[in-house]
């Protein structure tokens, strides 16, 4: 698990470190383009949320920095990594996880499996081990076993870890789809829409959920569309219209941003969510 | 669209029964479960032996019959981890079957003496390389065109083999030796080995010993299939376990999640690209293991002539057909493809034709497989309760 | 390596490696046609194009018997014409039934594309065994001793009676041209031209154009998916008939199994040309005879078929989208 982060500490004079930077990052597609000189910082141990209308670029943001588009110009960096030429998978080994808005669990393997799967990105074992059952394979596969079935308690979902991911509830499989990136032991956890879907009572749940995963020490980044969730549970906000960043502050200084306010074209809170 | 052969391979609207086999409860305890394990192999060993009355086949050599059946099943068992764990479609595998059989043929034969031990190992490695070889590129490419890419693959190997004079050209290898025997080696009419077992011959229903036809023990000769059969049985067992091993391990893990989703699978950490590799080098491995062992293989002799693209087609008809992805399936299929045609004589002639119908039949109605997958299985199980639940309902 | 024979029959090579290549044209058509609207490769297509060289065979033996007979060209038209057209019919009558039996159930329930690849291989060796068991189907009926002209020693080869006698028209950096491959090139050009007419300027054309860029849009727009599937699979299949005809004049023999060697190259014809793509098809079938006679010139005729798959392995390991790049859907065909 990463250091724990001091999370009493004040954003105020932000001398936390920066875990991911997105600096002047742009991409287009065709003559469209997706984002346009994005830049904004990720601080160690603070959960972001990242917002915008419709269209807005989160998602492609969302995607580009975690190594599934590649920037057209611009640079994105964690841990002062630049992440260009990486492949996806070594993306995440370096410690970026996330879930994806339409759930991509793997639907005819159990909860635990899936879970597994995250695990074994970290694990230091492969084909020769698992040939002649050494007991450092022996011993690494209880290990991720365990460590599987703690993170499954965590979200709440370890009752069920013997189900196979298609027959669990929905609010189930997106809290199986957060136990499956959190095995892989990222720094940073981005949750694209986690809260898609939910009832107020579910939403609440989430919100707690990610607070938990923070508190243990993780990096928290967050998409979503419904603002109380939003205010509520981060540590500062940063806002997209049309490929372009319009605000960033704290969740009380964005809500009452006139620019925002306007992107969402005066939709009133209680109706976005 | 994914570029793999797809994880569950069930038809989206209808799905089959899976095969559940629930056992008495005395049955189900471990100890049990081991003394079942070794009667079957145990049986398993002296089936040819034993000649029961309804599978042996009258009109040929019963032990040549399972040896060919084993080796089907061998290959099978490799081509399984390419194509049902991986999902890579690979349509030229006979060209690692070949490059097995031809190492060791060059090894043993053509161009040197080693002995059969060493070369097999050899042999094994020499494939291995050959798969890395054509894995690396190959892989790369979509799932339609690295079937053709393999598929040409196995031309090459077949086209080389015979227009090289070094490796035999179109006269193939002869005086392959065969492995070693335990006991004085065969020498013209005496084969006797160290000691004789005695086959059964039935009247009916009723066992006799015949001290007529025996096979000595353990003597690679000409005349006696048996022990070559045992010998691919022993490799069986093995591959079996090293299978089972490596596919509960995360090595399986990560295939599985590979074919559901290949680029969730790659943003969760695993490295798709080189598991999939590996998968294809395995069955590279095990397809020389193959083909080492029929070059070194009753009557000593290999050509070009067998290992045409038919045989690939036949390798691959016998793995869907017994249910990709399941390693029993595999075993299965090998076994139909190899022993049916033996077994039913009149419908030798017609092999060919029924294996392909079969396999239009078999994937229109049965995609998954006479032996389907466990998580073929599963889903078709959760999908049948779930159907069950709304038929309830729509009733209700 | 012998170059010294490339260069001496440079022209020869050429020329009858252009009417060689016209034949894989035809019958690249095919798999570039099915590959652009449904991304499938059809394995079963040299089968189609198999069935085509017995019809022509077939006519030849019920107009002439199976005495062997050699004559010159002029002479074999009236018999060509007739080939040509049961020929054309035969195949696409092939082409259709593999489309209902192999294809269609599994593209209406969705199936895999790669299950569909493996049900087609299934059809391709059905298809073929059938041929080469037709001495065993006679026989259940009873027609084995009427039909045997046709039908007997199913698996050797099968020859044509009718031999045509090129002749010479006229003189081409010393090699002779002869009437044969002016007619097989000429043929050739004129049914791909007539078939590049039908999918640029027809309501079907277009309608398997939209479908190959995108299926969807295309049912929107009301055209007919599975009358373009169909129609594909027909045009296909009158080619790959016309391709049969220009085989059987200039090679003459046949057997159950000789689809496999033409398909594949017509194959990597397609691919090579760049797959889904007509004129493409055209080029790569061109090109492929081409380097097939210069390949065996160099190389030796035994190597001729390894120079093929050698081609077809590299091109789609380093350039899968071929020559002129994949696009049936575009307007330059």
């Amino acid at each position: 698990m990463p250091e724990p982060a001091t999370a009493s500490e004040q954003p105020q004079g932000d001398v936390r470190k920066a875990l991911l930077e997105v600096d002047d990052v742009t991409i287009r597609f065709g003559g469209v383009s997706a984002l346009d000189s994005v830049s904004f910082d990720i601080k160690e141990g603070e959960i972001l949320g990242l917002i915008g209308p419709n269209g807005a670029g989160k998602t492609t943001c969302f995607n580009v920095m975690t190594g599934v588009y590649q920037a057209t110009s611009g640079q994105i960096r964690f841990d002062g990594r630049p992440l260009a030429k990486l492949k996806r998978f070594q993306i995440t080994k370096l410690g970026i996880a996330r879930t994806f808005q339409n759930i991509r669990l793997f639907k005819s393997m159990t909860a635990l499996e899936n879970v597994l799967v995250g695990a074994d990105a970290n694990s230091k074992v492969g084909l020769f081990n698992a040939l002649f059952k050494t007991p450092l394979h022996r011993r690494t596969e209880a290990e991720s076993i365990e460590e599987a079935y703690r993170l499954l308690d965590f979200v709440g979902v370890g009752g069920r870890a013997g189900e196979l991911a298609a027959n669990l509830s929905y609010g189930d499989q997106r809290r199986l789809e957060i136990a499956r990136a959190m095995a892989t032991k990222p720094k940073l956890l981005c949750l694209d829409e986690p809260a898609a879907g939910f009832n107020p009572a579910e939403k609440q749940r989430l919100m707690e959920l990610i607070r938990k995963v923070r508190d243990d020490g993780y990096t928290v980044l967050l998409i979503e569309h419904d603002m109380r969730l939003v205010m509520g549970v981060t540590d500062r906000v940063v806002v997209l219209e049309f490929g372009r960043k319009i605000a960033e502050g704290p969740p009380a200084e964005i809500r009452d941003n006139p620019a925002v306010i306007a992107a969402y074209l005066g939709v009133d809170e209680e109706d976005a969510s | 669209m994914s570029t793999t052969v797809p994880a569950s391979t069930r038809s989206s609207r209808r799905p089959g029964r899976p095969l559940q086999i629930q056992l008495p409860s005395f049955l189900r305890s471990r100890l049990s479960r081991i003394v079942m394990i070794v009667i079957g192999v145990l049986l398993a060993y002296a089936l040819p032996l034993i000649r029961p009355p309804f599978i042996t086949t009258p009109a040929s050599d019963f032990g040549g019959v399972m040896a060919s059946a084993a080796t089907f099943a061998l290959v099978a068992l490799g081509l399984n981890i390419v194509i049902g764990y991986a999902g890579l479609l690979d349509l030229g595998y006979v060209g690692f079957y070949a490059v097995g059989a031809y190492t060791t043929g060059v090894l043993t034969s053509q161009h040197g003496h080693w002995p059969f031990l060493l070369v097999l190992p050899c042999a094994m490695i020499v494939t291995t390389v050959s798969g890395l070889l054509l894995g690396a590129p190959a892989i790369r490419v979509r799932g339609d065109y690295l079937a053709i890419v393999t598929l040409g693959f196995g031309e090459i190997i077949s086209l080389v083999a015979k227009n090289t004079p070094w490796l035999g050209g179109a006269a193939g290898i002869k005086n392959i030796p065969p492995p070693p025997s335990i006991g004085p080696d065969p020498i013209g009419t005496d084969q006797d080995g160290l000691f004789q077992i005695p086959h059964l011959s039935w009247n009916g229903l009723v066992p006799s010993v015949d001290n007529l036809h025996k096979t000595p023990f353990l003597t690679f000769g000409v005349l006696d299939a048996v022990p070559y059969y045992w010998l691919i049985l022993t490799a069986i067992l093995i591959v079996l376990m090293a299978d089972m091993a490596v596919n509960n391990s995360r090595v399986g893990r990560a295939w599985e999640a590979t074919r559901e989703d290949e680029d969730a699978a790659e943003l969760m950490g695993v490295p798709t690209f080189r598991y999939k590799l590996l998968a294809f080098m395995l069955g590279a491995a095990i397809g020389g293991l193959a083909g080492s062992m029929l070059a070194a293989g009753q009557g000593g002799f290999i050509s070009p002539d067998a290992f045409p693209l038919l045989l690939s087609m036949l390798f691959v008809a016998a793995v869907i057909i017994g249910g990709a992805g399941n390693r029993w399936g595999a075993i299965l299929g090998g076994v139909l493809v190899a022993y049916l045609p033996e077994r039913f004589r009149p419908l030798s002639d017609y092999r060919l034709l029924i294996f392909g119908v079969s396999l239009m039949v078999i994937v229109t109605f049965r995609p998954q497989g006479l032996l389907p997958p466990r998580r073929t299985r599963r889903a078709l199980r959760a999908q049948a309760e779930v159907e069950e639940l709304e038929g309830e309902a729509i009733d209700a | 390596m012998d170059f010294g024979f490339l260069f001496s029959h440079f022209a020869e090579l050429t020329i009858t490696g252009l009417a060689l290549g016209a034949i894989y044209a035809l019958v690249a058509l095919g798999y570039t046609m099915v590959y652009g609207v449904l991304q499938l490769i059809n394995f079963a297509h040299s089968e189609v194009f198999m069935y085509g060289t017995f019809a022509t065979a077939w006519v030849a033996v019920w107009v002439h018997g199976t005495t062997s007979v050699s004559q010159g060209l002029g002479s074999t038209l009236g018999l060509l014409a007739l080939c040509l057209i049961v020929a054309m019919a035969t195949s696409a009558a092939v082409a259709l039934l593999v489309e209902r039996l192999a294809y269609r159930p599994l593209i209406r329930r969705g199936s895999p594309k790669l299950v569909i690849l493996i049900s087609s291989i299934g059809a391709s060796f059905a298809l073929s065994e059938i041929m080469g068991l037709r001495d065993k189907f006679a026989g259940w009926f009873g027609v084995e001793n009427k039909l045997s002209d046709y039908v007997a020693q199913a698996r050797n080869v099968y020859s044509s009676p009718v031999t045509v006698d090129p002749h010479k028209v006229f003189e081409f950096a010393g090699y002779g041209v002869t009437d044969v491959d002016l007619l097989v090139i000429g043929a050739a050009l004129g049914m791909m031209f007539a078939l590049d007419l039908f999918v640029r300027r027809t309501r079907l054309g277009r309608g398997i154009r939209s479908v190959a860029q995108d299926p969807e849009a295309a049912a929107l727009m009301g055209v007919n998916s599975t009358r373009v599937i169909r129609t594909t699979f027909l045009i296909g299949g009158l080619m790959a008939g016309a391709a049969a005809t220009l085989y059987m004049l200039r090679i003459g023999t046949t057997r159950q199994d000789a689809g496999f060697l033409i398909g594949v190259k017509a194959f990597t014809a397609a691919v090579m040309g760049g797959i889904g793509n007509l004129r493409g098809a055209l080029i790569g079938g061109l090109l492929l005879g081409v380097m097939e006679n210069w390949g065996s010139a160099v190389f030796g005729t035994q190597w001729k078929d390894v120079v093929t798959f050698v081609l077809l392995v590299l091109i789609l390991l380093v350039r899968p989208t071929g020559i002129l790049g994949e696009s049936l859907g575009k307007a330059r065909a």
